[in-house]
Parts: C-alpha cells; sequence; structure tokens
C-alpha cells in the first residue's frame, strides 16, 4: 500500500485515530514541553515545597525534593520515549536481520540463528535484564541496550515465518533467474514485502520497551540522572509519596505510561487490519 | 413452457469507486435438458449473471432490474427464504475451482448428504443412500464415499461437486467454469459426464466458461457476453457459422483450428470498457473492425437475425 | 567445435524428496522420491521452437527449469551452445544467466508486486551491472518496453502491476526478459493465464522476436492446439518422461504413441462436430511418487502389453526426426 493510502486507512479507523492522535500529543509535549515549562526539572524547592498538593501554582503539585511535578512529567515523557524509540530501533534491526536471514538461507543458518533466538525468547526478560543492568550499570545508554538486547526475539521469529513465504514467490524465483545474488534479493525483494509486518510489529515492541524501561527504573535500575516516568516512581515510592497521600506524585507517570503503551496497542491492532485486507470489515 | 427465462436482467455493484454495471440488460433463455453456453472474456460479468440466477451475490451486488424466470415464476420478486426453498431443489450452482472448496476434515458421503438434509426433510441414513447413488451418478466407485477429500484427485474432487450439485435433483444446473482448472484429459471426461447426466436426468445447462473451444461440442445454444451484456446468441451451429456479431467473429477467430494452415490469429487490440463510467454507443465500438460512425453514438439493440439467433449490433443484415 | 544446437539436454533426471510424517522418518530408511524428470533428451536448434506438452504432473515445467539451473538435478547434462553447464561455475553462470531466461506463467506472480515498471524491466540490467548511468538504464528500458509492443513507453515506467491489464503485464514480463538480449527463452505457460483474445497477441510478439532476434525457444504448455500452432517440434510428456517428439504436424496429425492419440483426440476439431463420440482415456495421471516398473503409461493405455510392465521403453526412431517410447511402435 502506498503511505497516502495508509494515511487515509489510519484515519478512517478509530481505533488507529485515537492511538496516532494520543501517541502525536505526547510526541508534541516531549518535544515542546520543556520549552514553555515556567520551572527546570532540576530546580530544588524550599523545604516547605515538599509534597504540596496540586495548586495554581504547581498544577501537578511538588514532588519530595519540591520540584513541580508537571515539569518532571514532561520531560519524563523526553527520557522515556527516547528510551523507547531507540530501545525498539535497536530490537527491530536485529530481529529483522536474523529473522531475514534464517528464512532465506534455511538449513544450517536457520537451524543455528533459530536456537540462539529459542534462547532469548525463554529466557524471561525481566531477571535477564535486571541481571544486565546490575552487571553493565545503569546508565542511559546501557538500559537502552539491555532494553534493545532482549526484545528481538519475537520479532525475529515473526520475521523469518514472512521471508519463508516470500521466499517461495515466483518473483523470487524470477530474481535468481536473471542472476540476482543473495544481497540482491533480500533488500529488493524479501525486506519490502516483510516490511509490512516488521512495521506493524515496531509498534507493539515499542510498546513493550516503553513498559521495561519503566519496569527498570522503577525497581532502581535505571539511570538515576534522568527523571524518566519510571524514575518518577521509583523516587514516589521511595520518597514516601505512598504513605504521605501524595497521589499527584505517582497517578501522573502511571497514568501516562499506560496511555502511551495503549496508544501502542491500539495502532498495533488496527495495523494488523489495515495491512491483512482480510481483516478489514467491508 | 421455458425452464429459464432472463428479462433485461441488471445487476449492479455498489463499490468505493462508484456504481459497477456488472450485467447491464442481458436476455436469454433456456429450455429443459438444453445446454447453454455462457462464454466471454475476463469481467464480462458471466459470474454475476450465474450468481444472479442462484441469489448468491456478494454484499454489493444488487439485482436492479429484470426478471429471472425459472420455469414461470420470477425469482428476482422472491424474498430470501422463498429463493433458499428453491435453491438447490430446483437450481443449483457448481462454483469456479469448488473443488477446493470441499471441508477436509468431512468425509465426503457426509458431505452430499449435508447438502441432502439442508433442503429435504429425510434422515441422514436416507440421505447417505441417496449419495451413494449420486456417486455411481457421477461414475465414482461408491465404497469410497467414506473417503476424505484430499484422498481424491482433481477430477474426482470435481465429480463429488456435481454430485453435490445434483443431490437435490435440480431442473438447472449452473457451472461456472467447472474444468478450467484440470487437466485436458479429466476436462474431457467431466464434460463428457456433464453431457450424459443432461440426457439421463433431462436437466438444463449453463456451462460458463472463457473457453469457446469447449462449448462447440457441448452445448446447445450459446450466448456470448461483453461487457456485461449479450452481444449474441443462438443455437451453436448459427453462431459459429452464420457469425453475427464482430465480436463473436474475432473471439471465434482467437482458438486455433487444428488442420487449417498455421496462421497466428489476430489479437483484438485494446482492453474491456471501463464499467464504472457512463458509455455512449455501442460498448465494442473502439475495438471493432467493422465499426461505423453510428456506432459511436446509439447503443444496438437485440435483433434477430435468424432462427432463434440474436445479435446486438448496427450491421446486421448487411450482405 | 560450434553447433548447430541451442541446448542439448541429455538423459535429465529431477528427483524430488518427499517430506513423510514424523513417526515415517523415525522409523523407515526408505525415502519417498518424487521422479518429476526421468531421464529426458532432447536437442533445440538455433532459432528453433520446441514445446514441451503434457499434463499436470508430466515434469515439463520441471524440466525447462532444471535446464536453466533453477532446481537442482539429479544427473543428467545440459549444453549451452556448445559448452556443458555448470552450476558451481560463477563467471560461466553469470554469462549463462543474461543469455537464458525464464518467462513464468502467472504474470502477477512473477514480478514484485511493490515494483515499478521501471523497476521490474530493469531488473536484469542492475543485477548484472550492465548500466552505469541513469539515463542509459531509462533508456534500455524504453527500447525495451517499445519492442514488447507497449508503447508510449513512458507512460509505462511508473506504474505498479496491479494497474496494468494481465496482457500488458506479460509484455513486461517479456520485456524484462529480452533486455540482455538473450539466445534461449523457456516460456512456461506464457499464454495460458491471458483471455483468448489476448494470448495471441503476446504469441506473435514471441514469434516476431524470434525472426528477428535468432531466438531459441523452449515453449511449455498442456494446450497441445497451441503448441502446434507456434512450434516446430513438439515432445509429448507423460511421467516425467518424453513419450513422442518429432515435427509438429507430425504428432498431431501422424501421432503414434497412444497417449499422443488420446490427447489429439480429444482436441476440439473446426466447425461444430457435436455429438461425436469423444474418445476419452479413463483415469487419471497416477500419483508420481509410486515406483512404477516397466511404461509409465501402462495403467491407461489402452494397447498395453504383458512387455508394458515389465520393461521401460527407450525413444527409436520411427522415421527422420520422429521418435517414439513404446514397445509398439512398429505396428501401430
Amino acid at each position: 500500500m502506498k503511505i497516502k493510502d495508509f494515511g487515509k486507512a489510519i484515519f478512517k479507523n478509530k481505533l488507529a485515530l485515537t492511538g496516532t492522535v494520543t501517541l502525536l500529543i505526547f510526541i508534541l509535549v516531549a518535544t515542546f514541553g520543556p520549552l514553555i515549562l515556567p520551572f527546570s526539572t532540576m530546580q530544588f524547592g524550599e523545604v516547605e515545597d515538599i509534597l504540596l498538593s496540586p495548586s495554581f501554582a504547581h498544577l501537578l503539585g511538588t514532588d519530595d525534593m519540591g520540584r513541580d511535578v508537571l515539569a518532571n512529567l514532561i520531560s519524563g515523557a523526553r527520557i522515556s520515549l527516547l528510551i523507547g524509540a531507540v530501545a525498539t530501533a535497536i530490537s527491530m534491526l536485529i530481529g529483522t536481520l536474523i529473522g531475514i536471514l534464517a528464512g532465506y538461507f534455511g538449513k544450517g543458518i536457520d537451524n543455528l540463528l533459530m536456537r540462539f533466538t529459542d534462547f532469548f525468547l525463554v529466557i524471561p526478560w525481566l531477571p535477564l535484564m535486571m541481571v544486565l543492568a546490575a552487571i553493565l550499570g545503569t546508565s542511559l545508554w546501557n538500559i537502552i541496550f539491555v532494553i534493545g538486547i532482549t526484545g528481538w526475539a519475537g520479532t525475529a521469529r515473526v520475521v523469518r515465518s514472512q521471508t519463508l513465504s516470500v521466499r517461495e514467490r515466483q518473483f523470487v524465483e524470477r530474481s535468481v533467474s536473471i542472476g540476482a545474488g543473495h544481497a540482491h534479493i533480500m533488500f529488493r525483494h524479501i525486506l519490502p514485502n516483510v516490511f509490512p509486518l516488521v512495521f506493524a510489529n515496531t509498534v507493539l515492541v515499542a510498546a513493550v520497551a516503553i513498559i521495561s524501561e519503566t519496569t527498570l527504573s522503577f525497581l532502581g535500575l535505571g539511570d538515576p540522572t534522568m527523571a524518566s516516568w519510571g524514575m518518577m516512581l521509583h523516587y514516589a515510592f521511595a520518597g514516601g509519596a505512598t504513605a504521605a497521600g501524595a497521589y499527584w506524585y505517582y497517578l501522573p507517570p502511571g497514568i501516562c505510561v499506560v496511555l502511551v503503551v495503549l496508544s501502542f496497542t491500539l495502532l498495533g491492532y488496527a495495523f494488523d487490519e489495515i495491512l491483512n485486507p482480510k481483516l478489514r470489515g467491508r | 413452457m421455458t425452464l429459464l427465462e432472463v428479462k433485461h436482467l441488471r445487476t449492479y455493484f455498489q463499490t468505493s469507486k462508484g456504481l459497477y454495471k456488472a450485467v447491464d440488460d442481458t436476455s436469454f433463455d433456456l429450455d429443459h435438458g438444453e445446454a447453454l453456453g455462457l462464454v466471454g472474456e475476463s469481467g464480462c460479468g458471466k459470474t454475476t449473471c450465474a450468481l444472479s440466477i442462484v441469489r448468491l451475490l456478494p454484499k454489493e451486488g444488487k439485482i436492479h432490474g429484470g426478471e429471472i424466470c425459472l420455469e414461470g415464476t420470477d425469482l428476482v420478486s422472491l424474498g430470501d427464504e422463498e429463493i433458499r426453498s428453491r435453491r438447490w431443489k430446483e437450481v443449483s450452482i457448481i462454483f469456479q475451482g469448488s473443488m477446493n472448496a470441499l471441508n477436509p476434515v468431512m468425509k465426503v458421503g457426509d458431505q452430499i448428504a449435508e447438502a441432502i438434509v439442508l433442503h429435504e426433510k429425510i434422515s441422514k441414513q436416507e440421505a447417505l443412500v441417496r449419495a451413494g447413488e449420486l456417486f455411481e451418478l457421477v461414475e465414482m466407485p461408491v465404497d469410497r464415499i467414506n473417503n476424505y477429500p484430499h484422498e481424491f484427485s482433481g477430477g474426482m474432487k470435481q465429480r463429488v461437486m456435481i454430485a453435490i450439485a445434483l443431490a437435490c435433483k435440480p431442473k438447472l444446473v449452473i457451472g461456472d467454469e467447472p474444468t478450467t482448472a484440470l487437466d485436458v484429459m479429466v476436462q474431457a471426461q467431466i464434460l463428457n459426464l456433464l453431457e450424459k447426466l443432461r440426457k439421463e436426468l433431462n436437466m438444463g445447462l449453463i456451462l460458463i466458461t472463457h473457453d469457446l473451444s469447449i462449448l462447440a461440442e457441448t452445448c446447445d445454444r450459446i450466448a456470448v457476453m461483453y461487457a456485461g451484456k449479450i452481444v449474441e446468441f443462438g443455437p451453436v451451429e448459427k453462431v459459429f457459422e452464420n457469425t453475427a456479431h464482430p465480436y463473436t467473429e474475432r473471439l471465434i477467430a482467437c482458438f486455433p483450428h487444428i488442420g487449417k494452415e498455421k496462421i497466428i490469429p489476430a489479437s483484438i487490440e485494446g482492453i474491456p470498457p471501463n464499467l464504472f463510467e457512463p458509455i455512449s454507443g455501442c460498448l465494442f465500438y473502439p475495438r471493432c473492425h467493422k465499426a461505423i460512425p453510428l456506432c459511436a453514438v446509439q447503443e444496438p439493440e437485440m435483433e434477430k437475425t435468424g432462427e432463434k439467433h440474436f445479435a446486438s449490433c448496427h450491421r446486421i443484415g448487411e450482405a | 567445435m560450434t553447433t548447430d544446437f541451442a541446448v542439448e539436454v541429455k538423459d535429465l533426471k529431477v528427483y524430488f524428496e518427499i517430506k513423510r510424517g514424523l513417526v515415517e522418518d523415525l522409523f523407515s530408511k526408505k525415502k519417498k522420491i518424487l521422479k518429476a524428470v526421468d531421464g529426458v533428451s532432447f536437442n533445440l536448434a538455433k532459432g528453433e521452437i520446441l514445446s514441451l506438452v503434457g499434463e499436470s504432473g508430466s515434469g515439463k515445467t520441471t524440466t525447462g527449469k532444471a535446464i536453466l539451473q533453477l532446481v537442482e538435478t539429479e544427473t543428467g547434462e545440459v549444453k549451452f551452445f556448445g559448452k556443458e553447464v555448470k552450476p558451481k561455475d560463477r563467471h560461466f553462470m553469470q554469462s549463462f544467466r543474461q543469455k537464458a531466461q525464464m518467462i513464468f506463467q502467472d504474470p502477477y506472480q512473477s514480478v514484485n508486486p511493490r515494483n515499478i515498471v521501471l523497476d521490474i524491466v530493469a531488473e536484469p540490467l542492475d543485477v548484472n551491472h550492465l548500466v552505469k548511468t541513469r539515463q542509459e538504464r531509462t533508456a534500455r528500458v524504453k527500447l525495451a518496453l517499445e519492442q514488447a509492443g507497449l508503447e508510449p513507453a513512458e507512460d509505462f515506467y511508473h506504474r505498479y502491476p496491479h494497474e496494468l491489464s494481465g496482457g500488458q503485464r506479460q509484455r513486461v514480463v517479456l520485456a524484462s526478459s529480452m533486455i540482455m538480449d538473450p539466445t534461449f527463452i523457456v516460456a512456461d505457460e506464457p499464454v495460458s493465464m491471458l483471455d483468448a483474445s489476448i494470448r495471441t497477441g503476446i504469441l506473435r510478439l514471441m514469434l516476431d522476436l524470434r525472426d528477428t532476434k535468432q531466438l531459441s525457444y523452449l515453449f511449455i504448455t498442456h494446450d497441445l492446439s497451441l503448441a502446434w500452432l507456434i512450434s516446430d517440434r513438439i515432445a509429448i510428456m507423460y511421467l516425467g518422461k518424453i513419450m513422442e517428439i518429432g515435427n509438429a504436424d507430425e504428432i498431431i496429425h501422424r501421432g503414434i504413441h497412444p497417449y499422443t492419440k488420446a490427447l489429439t483426440a480429444i482436441m476440439p476439431t473446426p466447425g461444430v462436430n457435436k455429438r461425436k463420440e469423444r474418445i476419452v482415456l479413463p483415469g487419471e495421471t497416477p500419483n508420481p511418487t509410486e515406483d512404477l516398473l516397466g511404461c509409465k503409461f501402462n495403467s491407461r493405455c489402452p494397447m498395453v502389453h504383458d512387455l508394458c510392465w515389465e520393461k521401460s521403453p527407450e525413444l527409436i526412431e520411427i522415421e527422420k526426426g520422429h521418435l517414439v517410447a513404446c514397445h509398439l511402435a512398429h505396428k501401430l
């Protein structure tokens, strides 16, 4: 499908539209938000400003350090979305590459790559991530790396399946008959036909990436210098916000995570419908 | 009384791109025990015609006008329930490639019985006995009635489909490209079978195909369709020997005749018209080798050009 | 040593191993083999059109693909303009793939639906690095499209396959095959998916190309009348073997093999010759995975004798250029 038709299809599908709009709002806020913040996120407030409930001055109140929660939320959006995006990109690259190579070459290479994939598929991701984070340290890039390195297995499987089916199509056979080499066939024929699937899969992987980051940060394995939503939740609980009943501190980041993940998921369902004509309601 | 009379049938599809006039003012008829060949190329509307008769059109399709009289009763005027009660008992259809539509996890005997039980009030046991009889009718070994579809070859599966179509002893059977996906030898076998059944059961048969050459030897009458309209209709000898419509003429020429010289016939240049757009004049005008200026502005009517032979062309009757 | 032959095929065999269920694989050592092509030999002269005619399961398509090295062969020798075709020799294969092309049956399936016509036709050039500039690429595509009857070529550059009619698609495929100036083409049912009225256009094109470019064709079809119309010689195949081969008129009018006769008997005749009893061969082509002793046609042959169940007949020359594989050839 061409981009134009795709755009139209998204517009018509209510799920997709909701998801897209929500995501766009978040992305816009994340990009431009910090420019309109009246407060710096790291600006410590006075002691009497600690855990103030929402007011006109502080729309979402203050946290345990006197910082404005809304400001933190907005800059946290940036961090969370950035981590989510980059980690997803890494996952998709690895997954697609392995999937295509395994599906295209088959036999020994397929076996080898798929057993490797199975390993990652089977290992419980949270303990793995925790162990990796503990070993590698908790800097921003390490977190991205950890999430990326554990999220590709599902994509690899799905891409491999699709590659197997595309490989049998006659235009691939034809390409061979005119002298095409493996690289040409993989990039010119297999990849474009696998791409829609990859795209639909990306959206769901992104959702998982954001949740992973939130989880890791919440557990204290995130980068302490970066106030992502997960870190906000971490500090909220560590700083006793729950005991103090400061709902304005721990609810907003949680709700934001849920909304972003939900919009990715909605997009994922919608992409499936759009790209698979058989599922489309007539 | 004629078995089937289709009068000025119009079946249109409501699509996102507009109204598609798949079948536009077609008329033909068929007697009991007669075989009619409905021939045309892809997109001409022959399948839509067939589906209109049995009222199994997809959601976007609707009959916008005309009559389909089966033994005097106009099927178009009937409601869904009434059509359902007539379907299979009076007219049945063998769909294109239907041999692949057999349920792979059900024995074929059960599938035939299912068709019977759905339309007649007899027990499953009796239906199975009837299924056995039908197997004999289509020249299949009765002991294989408990086999599964994958145990049969393509030709045998098609015989099963014919058996299912005959399950309730209909007066009219429509075969939509029943032999297209089969090998030539099996194709000939199936055509022979249909011929035999037609005679034994005095069944009307509408054979839909794009292959003119098989119609010449199996049908009594031929209707040639182009862009949703019937351009020529008549007894098969007349249509072949006294061809009236230019399209029919060119179409016949496209099929090689063994024995004569090896001349590659000229193809028909151009493509069929876009049925989404209103067209003035004859639909075949842009591709017609006998076109005259009148053809561009006025659509020709179906005219008699011989005994029971009709065609829609302005140049009929010229020397 | 120069030769008059474009392609020489000797004793070509293509066997496929069939996967059975897990249990069978574990407990039985015997492999289930499908002998798609079981000893096929013929020669194709330069500028000749030879048709391989057969029904499904005859091995005609597999033979074509095997000659082009698109499937692995069990044994057999293929010579291309006198030189032996060695699939492992990369240098040879590179030039072979430019000169020996295939046209597939389904014009929609044989092109990538996401590519525009310009890229589809230029793909052989891209893959073999035959052009250096964009202009050169477009110029060659234009020439190829025009040769294939698609004019004005510029109208077609940016269209997708689904925007073309079946006939136009097949012409695009032809253009793409012709762009490297091949000398040999295997055409696998190139017109069977097209409407009758456009078939002849494509066939004419193929014949014109043969005349102007001295192409040799291996034409694969199930349609005997089409084979008669277009080819110089016809080879009738059944279950992986050639049953009869000879001049097209000979085969149609004076065919000797019982299978050939059965096929010609069901061919439509001119005029309306209704109610003539079509003598049709009973049964269907047996399963090619079963090991068949003797002549492959024995289960359906109306002339079958004891010898036919024991020994497989060789292709013997009955008259000049007319070979038949039948024990009873001399009597028929």
